[in-house]
Formats: C-alpha cells, structure tokens, sequence
C-alpha cells in the first residue's frame, strides 16, 4: 500500500532591523557601509547596557518600533497601538542578561497575510505574528576556549512567525524570497543573508494526504540561505516519510541543518526543552503607536514587490520571468524603476526600451551578480548606462554582443557607454558604401549557399551574415547586413 | 579642628564653610578617619581619593567664589555622603555585598550618583546592606551585618543598614539607600533618622542594581527632613537612561502643611494586635499630639492590603529571579574556583552561583518556581492582579485624605539573630512598608520617639502617588510637633 502523504510547514523569521543603533542602547547596529562585520573587531560595539551589566537598564530605540509597524503594514497585519516586551528567561553565555528581551502578549503585529504563487495557484500563507526582539551575541569556541563577541547582542530583529500554511520546500522557498524582497523594499533590513540579516527556523511535520490532524512537529533551526531551507525542508520531510513507513514515531524535537552533508541532525527534544518564563519586562513601559504615525508610516510605504511586478507586466510590457527576477531583490527593482523613470514617454512600452533594460539586468547583470556573489550597488553600473545601452542597441549603433562588452566596461570604470563605445570601436559599421563590397565578394565565395537562397532556403542567410560578420571584424550592422544581400538578391 | 562643633546638617555644614569653621578638606579628612576606625561594620568600600579630590575641588570653588557657599549651582556641597553599595560608582567596587560580585568595579555612575556629585556632594564610598538589598536586618550580608550604632547586639534593620547606621552613628552626613519592601524606612526607624521613599518613577533607578525592578526605588536617608528633601529634589527628574523613570511635577521647598484640617487616613488593617506595646503607644501618643494640633484623623480601610506581603514576595522574588541570572561568573564578577573544572555549562553555572548567599538562593528559587510554566497563572499573575486592587484601595482611600500614617515596623530594632533562622518571621516583619512598593506611592519614616531601651520608633506617612511634595510638607510639620513647636 503507498499512503501518500502531505508536508506541512510554518517558518518563523528573524529579520534584523537596519537601524543606525541597537534596540535598547546607543552602540551601532551594523558595520558602516561596506564594511563587513566580520571585519569589525570583537566587543567593538558595546556598552554596559548591551554587555547587561549590573545596574543598567534598557531604553527603547523608537525607530525600531516603527520598522515592525512598517512590516506589519506591508504584511496586511492588525497592528496593536499598544504592544509590551517581555523577558525570555534561558541561561547561555551570549546573552549577557541571561534573558532575552521580547514580545510575548500583546506584539506589535498580529493577523497578518501574504500572498504567494505556486503550484498550487496562488495562496495565501496566514502571518501569526510579528514582534520585537533582541539579538544574542556570538559565542566563538576557540580550542578548548569559548570567547564571546557581544557586538550583535542587542540589534534588533523582528521575528515574523508563520501559520503552517506551506506545503512543500518549494512553497517555504517562494515565501522566504517574497518576504525578504518585501522587508528590503519596505527598508527595515539591508538582507544580506551571508551577514546573517534574515535568518529562518522552520517548523515541519508530515500527515497522510487528506488527513486533518496534523502529524508531530520538529524545528530546523536557523538556516541562513534559500537553498539551504529547501534542502532542510526536502530533506527533513523524506526523513519524516521514513520514520513514518517504517511505523515509528516522528519526536518533536530541535534539528540543525548540516549544509555540508544536506542533512538535518537532532539537537534536543522537547523533553530537555526550556520553561521561558516569560513575564511583562518591568524596564520597559507599555509602548504606544499613535494613529498618526502609523497613518505616516503607511504613507511612507513604497510600492510593494507584487504590486511592481504586476505593473511591470501589465504596463512596460516585461514577461513574468523578467518581472519576477527583477522584484526578487530591492536593489535591482530600485534600480530598474529609476532607469524607466529616464527613458522618454514614447520610449515605452512598444519601442520595447523598457523591455530591453529588463533584459539587460536579468541577463547579463544578474549572470555577474551570481558568478561573483557581490550586489549590484557594489558596481560602478548606473539606471542611466542600461537606458544609453538600450537605445544604443535599438538604433543600431552597436550589436548585442557590443552591449554586452561596453555594459562590462562601465561596471567597472562606470564611464558613459559613448565614451566605452567611442574607445573601444564598438559602434556598428552601417555605412552602405563600406559594405556593399564585402557582400559582392561574399557572393562570388559561397556561390552553393547563394543558389539555396534564391531558392527560398532563407536558412543559410544567417551563415552568410556570419561570414560577413567575421570578415568586417563584428562590426558590422547585422540587420544592414541581410538588406544588402536580398537587395543583390532582387538585382540579379 | 575637634574642638569645634560638628555641623550635623547641611544647612549647618553650609554656615561653617562660610564662617571658615571647617573646610570641605577638613570635613571629608573628619569622616574618613572615623569610617576608618570601623566602629560599625557600615561600610563596605571607601574611596578616599574620589572623597580628597572632590573635597580638593570643593575649596577651589569656595575660594573662587570668596568663601560663598555657591548654593544655586551646588545645592549639596561639600556635603560628605554614603552610598548604598548596590549602586554604582564609576570606578568603584560595586559588590552588592555579595560574593558573587566582591571585586566588581563599576563601569559607569548610577544616574543618582551622577546627579549628586554634579550638585556638589563628596562620595565618602560604599555603605553595607543584606546581599543584593535582600533581607530587613543587614545580617544578609556577605560580608557582615552592620551594627546598630547605639545597641550594637541590635541589627540596624535592612536592607539599608549600612547606610542607616553611617548616618545614625555619625560616619557621614547623610546617606542613599533603596527600598524595595522597606529597604529604606525600616533602618531608618529601627536607627532614628529620616528615609524617604519616593514616587516610584520619581528617582531613576539607572545604575541600580536590580531586585525587583517594578518596587525599587532610590531615597535619601538623612538626620534632618530638611536634607532628606534636599537631596530628593537633586536625585528627583526624569533620566532618558531610565524607561521607568517619569515626568512629575518637580519638589521645590515644601513648605510645612498646617496641621490644622488636615485629614490623616489610619488605616484599619495597620491598626491591630501584633504591634509591640512600646510601638503602640508611640503610635497612639502620634494620634493624639496630631488630634490636639487640629488633624482629623479618619479610619479607611484598604481591603485587599492583607494579601501585601504575599503578593510582595511573589513578584519581587519572581523578578529578582530574572534579574540576578545574569550573575553567572561569565562576563564579570567572580568565577568560582571549582567553576574551572566543570565538566558541562551547567555545572559551571551552578558552581559559580552557589557564591550567592542563602537568602539570595531562597528567593531565586522560589521566584523561579512562580514564573514556571504551569504555576505562573496561580502565582505570578495572580499576585500582579492583587497588586493592581491594592494600588486602587489606596488611590480610593486618598480621595479623602491628606496622607496616612502608621507604624514602620511592630516592633523597635531586635535583636541579632533572633530572626535568622525563620524567613516567614522575617519577611513578616515588611507588613506595614511593603504596601506602598506595591502602589508606587510615597512614604517616608519619620523617628517619633524611643522605647524603654531607648531603642528609636519611626512612624510612617504615606502620600498619594506623585505628591511627595504634599508628604514632606506634612512631616515637616510633625516634625516641628516631635520638637516640641507648634505647627
């Protein structure tokens, strides 16, 4: 008998805030801009209050209250004007206070909603919550010593916790893209996974396909990559399957994800589970978010990941793909929408300019973004040398293969393409006088493929552009090319 | 110098500076030498060079200002004072008077401490009280309890023994305690001088060390009202450090209320059996002088105060069980000796907290268990709501009266380790101060009079919440009636 079964899945989120300061203390949150924070050194960023010495107290940075409104806002929750901290009580050596300063009752978000596409049409996948957190400091086991780095104790997170409406790898994918291309639009976290910015633990747990109640749960804790979380999920859920068909039990447990070997290990069960305590932290008053600033923080909000990708589609024109590619990421969408901002009102859509900076940034932009792992604001690249290489392109004045090597250029010298194109003797030859005679010569070589021709065999027209191509260096206007054969064609 | 009178008040200490009688050189090298000759156990750290260099910069001033105490920028100075040694002093041992903490050097000032050395005061150093403010006879510390100054086999009462003793007995001029339960006004009774325990949210508690957070608050404690209310309106204000902390109106000079029409609330739950004959009398000897100098006094009840020291120690101890577990010899403090061979992170925890005392462990463990899942409905939450009905008894009771009053404590001072060996005996013994931690009102202890022994009786007045002003004017006046003036 082959029972089939159904994974179910929740995801809680840990996005960490890019304020200027931590969330309860004046130490930076963040290395400044293009400083890794690996790079800076150890307890750099740290004061009595976040390394919780005796006597200090937490005072709260408001920015990040508003951050989590603004999250709240974009995830369609039902923001509480009043929401309170609390205090997660666990002893570790990288939480100086020995306990976690968070929300329990009363978050600042709750009843939220966001929508996905999948293959099972596009769903909605229920936000439970969304709150405040602080973060833990690092604990670096170093031979028989463990040293601790408080530089990331205190940055806030939000923590924004899914109901298990996921059903497969795939589908907590898909949301953990949309989510991170939201919380990057919105500006609340900078979303640089390798950093550590957006971090994911996912519940999951299996039960026979059409079956209600739902099977036992166990927790992969923090994944920090796209790929890592499907792997985990994948992986966890084949494992479940197997517990299951060999008529064992599923423990709800704590599992780690090993992304050298793809697999997830136990860490502990529910048995050795803690006892938080929580309890309303008496440092902390009450915070209130009045209807005036919310209604400024939603005004403030810019257009959101699905709504771009819709008007991409429906008004410049771009196929699903390029406009999916495009909003996956902040940067990318920013960038495009300033370079369609630059380009005249009858540049677009039907001359297609529009689509052709899509193309651009999903080709050979996005191939230079993953073959070097670095960002496109990491680059010399501007809206405006993508709009100059789509009207070049479309004029003629350089072919595909030109664009792609002046786009190159400017990357790192972010020289204009006319200066690139000038330099390098880019611009296409589309001078008649200039060509006529190689197209002569090209006639009197291929004798055999200029007969298939007149035949009607137009299949050997792009060999004959590819010899003419060659012999006038690549330059040559390839378009310009063909007309002048068939006008030699039609004088014979 | 010794031939000289020893100013006992800030106004006094003031006029003496000014009649060039003393120095605040002279006056700090005075309290150092007796401090010491350690005739009470009071302290627990001196920080003679702090004292000599502000004293140093304190005769600069004067001279620079012609021999003019310059009162509106140094309302307090070259007042030679205490601290309560759970507040920090940068640079400073900050031990709490715990193990767990013996070489603790303080990163950065408490807010108050801040406040009081910019206003002009000498910090002589640190003051005795029990392990982390936890106990009411200071035989809590871990480094000995502090001794009553006139009856040595008496404790001085607690938390603030050290401070109450120091002041009492002479060894500063004036002193800072805290009061979680009583921390304040019981020493104060059981030695004979002034505590004030303010608004909660008057004083920052920044630089505080934490017992529990929602009840502790920062007062002075003092031989005169006058330089009790001195030193609060300097603490007083609003601290951005602290979240708690809240905007009230600011104390000015409160002037002596009359006491003709006043209307003092006597409480039925405070007025029963279980006060000592001595304290009784002294109470009702108050309530006469008070009816003959035209109060009214009026019975109020405050119905749901019987549950107070229940719900006191329910939540103090649930958030003292938080608030102390970031002791675990990681980051500072001591590290246990046998915590170096652990063989796992919990031993090592467990090695290096077994450096807190027996008190201190009672009230983690008991806090803990309150938080626990599975109890914290029928403890924790439960003594929160009781809380709430207490603070509205008492904001009822206030509709109709000036302030309250009754006893500190049942009884005078006892004697040491009489109460060691029964906690319920003990924490019994915040019956009558406790309430007011519970409805963040103020109360200060007022010394009345003396037993047979001559052991000092405070009695207690208590004020609407965030009318301090409106309290210290009333005790003002009562303490005017003690002197024997009319009010």
């Amino acid at each position: 008998m082959s029972l089939e079964f159904e994974a179910v899945i929740g995801l809680e989120v840990h996005v960490q805030l890019a304020t200027e300061t931590k969330i309860f203390c004046a130490c930076p949150a963040k290395p400044p801009a293009g400083v890794s924070v690996a790079d800076i050194a150890p307890n750099a960023h740290v004061c009595p209050v976040c390394a919780g010495h005796p006597g200090t107290l937490p005072v709260l940075n408001s920015r990040v209250l508003e951050f989590a409104a603004r999250a709240g806002l974009a995830l369609n929750c039902a923001i509480n004007r009043e929401s309170i901290f609390a205090r997660k009580n666990y002893f570790y050596p990288d939480l100086p206070k020995g306990y976690q300063i968070s929300q329990y009752e009363k978050p600042v978000c709750e009843w939220g909603r966001l929508e996905i596409d999948t293959d099972r049409g596009r769903i909605p996948v229920r936000i439970r919550r969304i709150h405040l957190e602080e973060d833990a400091g690092k604990s670096v086991h170093e031979g028989p010593a463990t040293l601790l780095n408080l530089n990331r104790a205190g940055v806030p997170l939000v923590e924004i916790v899914s109901e298990p409406d996921l059903r497969s790898a795939k589908e907590a994918e898909t949301y953990l893209r949309e989510l991170h291309a939201i919380v990057t639009t919105i500006g609340i976290c900078e979303g640089n996974l390798q950093e550590g910015n957006f971090r994911c633990d996912a519940n999951v747990s299996i039960r026979p396909k059409g079956a209600e109640k739902l099977g036992t749960r166990t927790e992969i804790k923090n994944v920090n990559s796209f790929r890592f979380v499907e792997k985990a999920i994948e992986y966890e859920i084949a494992r479940q399957e197997q517990v299951l068909r060999s008529g064992t039990k599923v423990i709800q447990e704590t599992r780690l994800f090993d992304a050298d070997r793809g697999v997830t290990l136990s860490m502990r069960s529910k048995e050795e589970a803690e006892d938080y305590r929580y309890f309303p932290d008496p440092d902390l008053i009450p915070v209130r978010l009045s209807e005036g600033l919310l209604e400024s923080i939603e005004r403030g909000l810019p257009e959101l990941p699905q709504a771009r990708r819709r008007r991409y589609q429906e008004a410049l024109g771009l196929s699903a793909y390029d406009a999916g590619v495009i909003t996956r990421d902040a940067g990318m969408m920013n960038f495009y929408d300033q370079a369609v901002k630059l380009l005249s009102p009858q540049d677009r859509p039907d001359a297609g300019l529009a689509k052709s900076v899509a193309n651009f940034l999903t080709g050979e932009v996005s191939r230079r973004i993953n073959d070097e792992g670095c960002e496109l604001s990491a680059s010399r690249l501007t809206p405006h040398h993508l709009v100059e290489l789509a009207r070049a392109t479309a004029g003629g004045v350089i072919s595909s293969a030109g664009a792609k090597q002046a786009l190159n250029l400017a990357w790192k010298t972010g020289e204009t393409i006319s200066v690139i194109v000038d330099r390098e003797g880019l611009k296409q030859v589309s001078d008649i006088g200039q060509l006529e005679p190689v197209v002569a010569q090209i006639f009197s070589d291929f004798p055999a493929q200029i007969a298939e021709l007149r035949s009607g065999k137009d299949k050997v027209l792009g060999f004959l552009v590819g010899q003419l191509m060659k012999r006038t260096g690549g330059k040559a206007n390839p378009a310009l090319l063909q007309e002048l054969i068939r006008k030699r064609l039609a004088e014979e | 110098m010794s031939n000289l009178t020893l100013p006992l008040d800030i106004t006094s200490l003031h006029r003496a500076f000014e009649a060039g009688e003393w120095t605040p050189g002279a006056i700090t090298r005075y309290y150092l030498d007796k401090i010491r000759a350690n005739r009470l156990n009071a302290w627990l750290n001196v920080s003679e060079e702090r004292a000599l260099e502000q004293a140093a910069r304190a005769e600069r001033i004067l001279s620079d200002s012609g021999g003019k105490v310059p009162l509106a920028r140094f309302p307090l100075f070259g007042v030679p004072m205490g601290i309560k040694d759970n507040l920090a002093v940068q640079g400073e041992k900050l031990t709490c008077a715990s193990r767990m903490l013996a070489e603790y050097i303080a990163p950065y000032s408490a807010t108050v401490v801040e406040r009081l050395e910019s206003a002009g005061a000498i910090t002589l150093g640190k003051l005795n009280l029990d392990e982390f403010a936890m106990g009411g006879s200071n035989e809590n510390s871990a480094f000995g309890r502090s001794l009553h100054p006139t009856h040595p086999e008496r404790v001085t009462g607690g938390s603030s023994g050290g401070s109450a003793a120091a002041v009492a007995g002479g060894e500063c001029l004036a002193a800072l305690g805290s009061d979680t339960g009583g921390s304040i006004r019981l020493p104060a009774s059981y030695c004979g001088i002034f505590g004030i325990k303010p608004t909660y949210g008057r004083v920052s508690r920044y630089g505080l060390v934490a017992f529990a957070s929602s009840l502790d608050q920062v007062g002075p404690m003092t031989r005169t009202l006058e330089d009790g209310t001195r030193i609060l309106q300097v603490i007083s204000g609003v601290d951005p450090r602290d979240a708690t902390s809240l905007v009230m109106p600011a104390i000015t000079r409160p002037q002596a209320s009359p006491l003709q029409g006043l209307r003092v609330g006597i409480p039925a739950e405070f007025d029963g059996e279980g006060l000592s004959s001595d304290v009784r009398s002294s109470f009702q000897d108050l309530k006469e002088r008070l009816t003959r100098a035209g109060a009214t006094l009026i019975p109020c009840s405050l119905p749901h105060i019987t549950h107070s020291i229940a719900v006191y120690y329910v939540l103090a101890m649930a958030e003292a069980s938080s608030n102390l577990s970031r002791f675990d010899g990681v980051r500072f403090g001591n590290r246990a000796a046998t915590a170096a061979g652990a063989e796992s992170l919990e031993k090592f925890y467990a090695e290096n907290r077994s450096l807190f005392g027996a008190e201190v462990k009672r009230r983690i463990l008991l806090g803990t268990f309150s938080l626990s899942s599975g109890y914290a409905d029928e403890y924790f939450l439960r003594a929160a709501k009781v809380r709430a009905l207490i603070a509205r008894d008492f904001d009822h009771a206030f509709q109709n009266l000036d302030c309250m009053l009754s006893p500190v404590s049942a009884t005078a001072a006892f004697r040491a380790g009489e109460k060691s060996s029964a906690p319920l005996q003990m924490y019994l013994n915040d019956l009558y101060t406790v309430p007011a931690n519970l409805a963040g009102i103020p109360a200060l202890s007022l010394p009345w009079s003396r037993d047979s022994d001559l052991l000092p009786i405070g009695m207690q007045f208590m004020g609407p919440r965030g009318c301090d002003e409106k309290l210290l004017g009333i005790a003002r006046s009562v303490e005017k009636l003690r002197n024997g003036g009319a009010s």
